[in-house]
């Protein structure tokens, strides 16, 4: 059984009925003592990060997280904010702390254009649509992906690349700059990019995270 | 680097799929969901659903059709139609919209925007903005389904709503609104131009030269469709694939 938490952070619906249609039992859940009996935990998420990782907090979920997540060795999928979350910390609305489960850091899209007031020609934020990524064909979460899949995006904020956090990246996309798509760390998996809204691509990684077993 | 989006707009009337023209003589073209449905097998990038009547009665029909078509709908989906609060936000979601789209309470209470973004993130809120040319204003916004002018200029209302925190404009031209003779594309290209969010163009499609001068002149970051769906037989692939061929970054 999966369970969704349910932490006052965006649209977890979609999640669990995207879970449902592929034949598995999904338990949306705000309650942090049904991690217990969990087989897989999803962590969604979309909204701010300081307010994310207070309602984590105060809703009581840090804890059992930790003991079933890290401990446990649980298969776990963080999606977008669910995903920055576990990074060091983000300068979103001000400095906060994440859960630092892994070295990123979560930081803004800023486009400038010196070359004139018009904004035409630089990026649009937030990073919002269809975009093309590339991954590591050997991380389970993208078996039978096809190197042209596209998925969907909605973010203005990203987990940076560098030298110490190289060995857990997965999947990279690009926006101007280079950022992260996807990690894994032993049990723990997270992508920027909505698997639930991203039609059939996003439901094979789905289907990907439920037939992982962690050894 | 980020594809164009190619995005069906579904007006909904009392459960029902409708399109008019000029925002009025609406005419009935079917089961939303089931219209929802199509778009979704044909790989639309995207769907915005706007009740037209929702500011008059009540909602729970419009919810009923946003929870049918999440539920099997595996890809983003816009609501708007009759947001006035932040529990009207709230509901939305819950029902499984990925973003809102606020019109006329944006220009009415411009703190709900703000505040809406505090709570949900910009990329959950999107402005949809309803514009008729007039001697006075040039590109005038309209509130309450184009019956209501406002005095504001389209441009400075797009800037304050990018202040405001919105993470998406919906730009409708309410004079090309189901006449198939093309986008507002003077509106749309002034407004992509100042702004740093993206823009969606809306209002006018009438064929795929259209779409692909959203993008090409427009600079729009989306386009959006919806007599052609109906009334002709252009559909979603035939967009994508005429994207391709005249060279626009589209999905596969």
């Amino acid at each position: 059984m999966i369970i969704v938490i349910n932490y006052g952070m965006g649209n977890v619906r979609s999640v669990a009925k995207a879970i449902e249609s592929l034949g598995e039992e999904v338990i949306v859940s705000e309650n942090p003592n049904d991690l217990r009996k969990a087989d897989r935990i999803v962590l969604p998420g979309v909204g701010s990060f300081g307010k994310g990782i207070c309602n984590l907090k105060d809703k009581g979920f840090l804890e059992v997280l930790k003991e079933e997540v890290l401990i446990k060795k649980k298969p776990f999928l963080g999606i977008c904010l669910g995903m920055q979350l576990l990074a060091k910390n983000s300068t979103e609305n001000g400095f906060h702390e994440g859960l630092g489960w892994v070295p990123f850091e979560v930081r803004k899209f800023e486009f400038t254009n010196f070359a004139g007031s018009m904004k035409f020609n630089i990026l649009k934020v937030p990073h919002m649509g269809w975009n093309d990524i590339s991954f590591n064909e050997n991380c389970v979460l993208f078996k039978r992906t096809n190197k042209k899949a596209c998925f969907y995006f909605v973010h203005s904020y990203y987990l940076n690349i560098s030298e110490n956090n190289k060995e857990f990246i997965v999947a990279t996309c690009d926006y101007g700059l280079p950022f992260v798509a996807a990690i894994q760390k032993d049990n723990i998996f997270a992508t920027q990019f909505h698997p639930e809204k991203s039609q059939r691509d996003g439901l094979n990684i789905l289907s990907n995270f439920i037939d992982y077993q962690y050894q | 680097m980020v594809k164009k989006r190619i995005i069906p707009i579904i007006l909904l009337k009392e459960g029902r799929c409708v399109k008019g023209v000029n925002f009025k003589d609406f005419r009935d073209v079917g089961n939303p969901t089931t219209v929802a449905r199509v778009y979704d097998a044909q790989k639309a990038d995207e769907l915005v659903f706007l009740d037209i009547m929702a500011n008059h009665e009540d909602r729970s029909t419009l919810f009923e059709v946003v929870r049918k078509t999440a539920d099997e709908c595996f890809m983003p989906l816009c609501v708007g139609g009759g947001v006035k609060s932040i529990s009207d936000i709230r509901v939305l979601l819950k029902n499984g919209a990925d973003k809102v789209s606020i019109n006329t309470a944006a220009v009415e209470n411009p703190t709900l925007v703000e505040e809406a973004v505090k709570i949900f993130g910009s990329s959950t809120i999107l402005v949809s903005i309803d514009v008729k040319k007039t001697e006075k204003f040039g590109h005038e916004v309209f509130t309450h389904s184009g019956t209501v002018a406002t005095g504001l200029n389209a441009l400075d209302w797009a800037k304050q709503v990018e202040r405001l925190g919105a993470g998406e404009i919906l730009i409708t031209s309410i004079d090309q609104e189901g006449t198939r003779n093309g986008y507002d594309l003077d509106l749309v290209k002034v407004i992509v131009n100042n702004v740093g969010i993206p823009v969606i163009a809306s209002g006018g499609v009438g064929n795929l030269k259209d779409l692909e001068d959203g993008i090409n002149i427009g600079g729009a970051s989306g386009v959006s469709l919806g007599s052609i769906l109906h009334f002709t037989d252009q559909n979603v692939i035939k967009a994508r694939n005429y994207f391709k061929t005249v060279g626009i970054n589209v999905r596969m």
